[in-house]
């Protein structure tokens, strides 16, 4: 029998667990402490639960952490850690230092379904989802875990096609039981799937990034097939009506394609469909991928386009480069190689 | 605390229909039918739930646009929540639906259609709406009882339908996948467009090799299964 992990569990699963198995109700938040509070990987370390209890739970369960098998590091400083999962999968994480921060780029599915043009990722198709424990455990089970500042949903897959497990895992990192980090420091990426939008802004409060990358339809639906089915001007409206407050923020990722879109009429679009929503806009380069028709636009005209968008009013920034070394940059993360029939 | 809406803008309006028909037409595929209250355009989608415990599911018409019922072809996944209950569903069961939507509609351009699996009822939809002309069809499928609607297409289209089976073989069909079949044609037109619908990986493989064939990205439209 394979054995459950309790790693990934929230609060209220592991009250659930405890019961069955005939504990006391605060044993939950005690295992709770030993699984996201305290240094140890195993149950039999979980020393304030007596012996017999360590027992009747290692019958069932196992403590979950899964090690990386393969690390690579990157001129910059950026570490790619290639994670086993459940299902006998490979996903990739990105540990990206920079400064006073040491950022975590998490993946969320194994694979992805949203065949996106311009990503590594899609290419290899869908494999699986992960689970909370999946990807809570990328962040834990790294060397830097104590010093990760930020986490980022932005490695494979696409989150609100696993929006369970990823508020599962959100809940896990900002609950007091749980990391009790800030929600402020953790970033979710989405192509913008709009019941998964929906859900997300009712139950996280985490920060919302949408991958844009044009605001044309036509073009849009060429580079993201995901616009056939739910075209940006439905998720700009869910986004427009929406009240982030003052300490939530939502951005656009927006890749620059050489002749593609970054002219001066994606510029003036932009501005007009992006009007009356308080956001900004990250710029990134594209970071080339086999067999692609996609090319990267310079770098005069990168500077030019973001000059153009603030000049409309638009807080624009343009994301360094981490990692193109070790493909662990945007759009590159991919396990295909590791996938089997 | 996240402020929350009673309904957001966008949120799926669900409609409940009847069903008319719910028919196996192969092993876990079946057709389902309900009363057409809605113009739709060939390649558009609907929403599908059968309760309101979860969100609905996306899935193409399958029928054509002056037919007076909506049809929608589904296999049962059996880890799935809805298309399991949606197998049990027989005549004058309740249906909630969405109204048509969706931007992967035909045009009388000159195209080629691409599909494996339930990827094809976009393409019959298109078909029984009489958007043919000028058009190829390539089905893709592991079993040679997974070609849906063969004899029909096989007798309108004829030689512009082309099954391709990756598990079993027969004459008239192309034994292998549909980048299989693409690879053994020397000359795609790279004036033309490419629609494609299936699952992921069967889209960004006819896409990849599309695109290395020389066929401008621009020219090609995918609609891929969520």
């Amino acid at each position: 029998m394979v054995k459950e992990a309790l790693f990934g569990k929230t609060l209220s699963e592991l009250q659930e667990l405890v019961v069955e198995l005939g504990f006391p109700k605060f044993t939950a938040k005690q295992i709770a402490d030993w699984l996201y509070k305290k240094e140890v990987s195993s149950i039999e370390e979980m020393t304030n639960l007596s012996k017999k209890a360590r027992e009747i739970l290692a019958e069932k369960y196992v403590f979950g952490l899964v090690n990386s098998t393969k690390v690579q590091e990157s001129v910059d400083g950026t570490k790619k850690y290639l994670f086993p999962t459940g299902n006998g999968k490979f996903i990739e994480t990105a540990m990206i230092p920079d400064k006073d921060r040491k950022t975590v780029c998490v993946s969320s599915q194994v694979g992805c379904k949203m065949g996106c043009l311009f990503c590594m990722t899609g290419k290899q198709g869908f494999q699986g989802q992960l689970t909370a424990g999946e990807i809570v455990n990328q962040i834990r089970n790294i060397p830097e875990w104590e010093e990760v500042s930020n986490i980022v949903y932005m490695g494979m897959g696409e989150p609100f096609d696993n929006l369970d497990e990823v508020l599962k895992s959100t809940e896990i990192m900002t609950a007091d039981w749980g990391f009790a980090m800030s929600p402020r420091r953790i970033t979710v990426s989405s192509i913008g799937i709009v019941p998964g939008l929906v859900r997300f802004l009712n139950e996280s409060e985490a920060h919302l990034a949408i991958s844009m990358h044009t605001p044309f339809h036509e073009e849009r639906q060429k580079l993201m097939p995901v616009e056939i089915a739910y075209p940006l001007d439905d998720v700009l409206e869910e986004i427009r009506n929406w009240d982030f407050g003052r300490q939530r923020r939502v951005s656009f990722e927006y890749i620059v394609f050489h002749g593609l879109n970054d002219t001066p009429a994606h510029v003036k679009e932009m501005a007009r469909l992006l009007d009356g929503i308080k956001c900004r806009i990250n710029l990134i380069r594209f970071h080339p991928i086999p067999d692609t028709p996609l090319k990267g636009t310079d770098e005069a005209t990168l500077e030019q386009f973001k000059a153009g968008l603030e000049a409309k009013g638009i807080t624009t920034t343009i994301r360094a480069s981490r990692g193109q070394d070790i493909y662990a940059a945007c759009g590159l993360l991919s396990t295909k190689a590791l996938v089997k029939e | 605390m996240p402020k929350t809406k009673a309904q957001s803008p966008k949120e799926v309006q669900l409609y409940e229909e009847t069903i008319l028909q719910n028919e196996e037409i192969s092993p876990g595929v079946f057709l389902l039918s309900y009363k057409r209250a809605d113009d739709f355009i060939p390649g558009q989608v609907v929403r599908i739930a059968v309760d309101r415990l979860q969100p609905p599911r996306i899935y193409s018409i399958c029928s054509g646009n002056h037919e007076k019922e909506i049809r929608v072809l589904f296999n049962i996944k059996e880890d799935g929540y809805l298309t399991p209950k949606l197998a049990t569903r027989i005549p004058g069961d309740k249906l909630l639906v969405s109204k048509p939507y969706g931007g992967f509609l035909g045009t009388p351009k000159p195209a080629w259609w691409i599909a494996t699996g339930t990827g094809i009822a976009p393409f019959y939809s298109m078909f029984q709406s009489g958007q043919f002309e000028n058009k190829k069809l390539i089905h893709g499928a592991r079993h040679l009882n997974q070609f849906y609607f063969e004899n029909e297409l096989d007798w309108a289209m004829g030689r512009n339908y082309v099954r391709c089976c990756s598990q079993e073989q027969s004459c008239d069909v192309f034994p292998g996948r549909v980048t299989d079949y693409l690879n053994s044609v020397d000359d795609l037109p790279k004036d033309q467009l490419y629609y494609l619908c299936g699952k992921a990986l069967m889209v960004v493989e006819v896409r990849d090799l599309l695109i290395s064939r020389s066929i401008p990205y621009e020219n090609i439209l995918a609609e891929i299964y969520f």
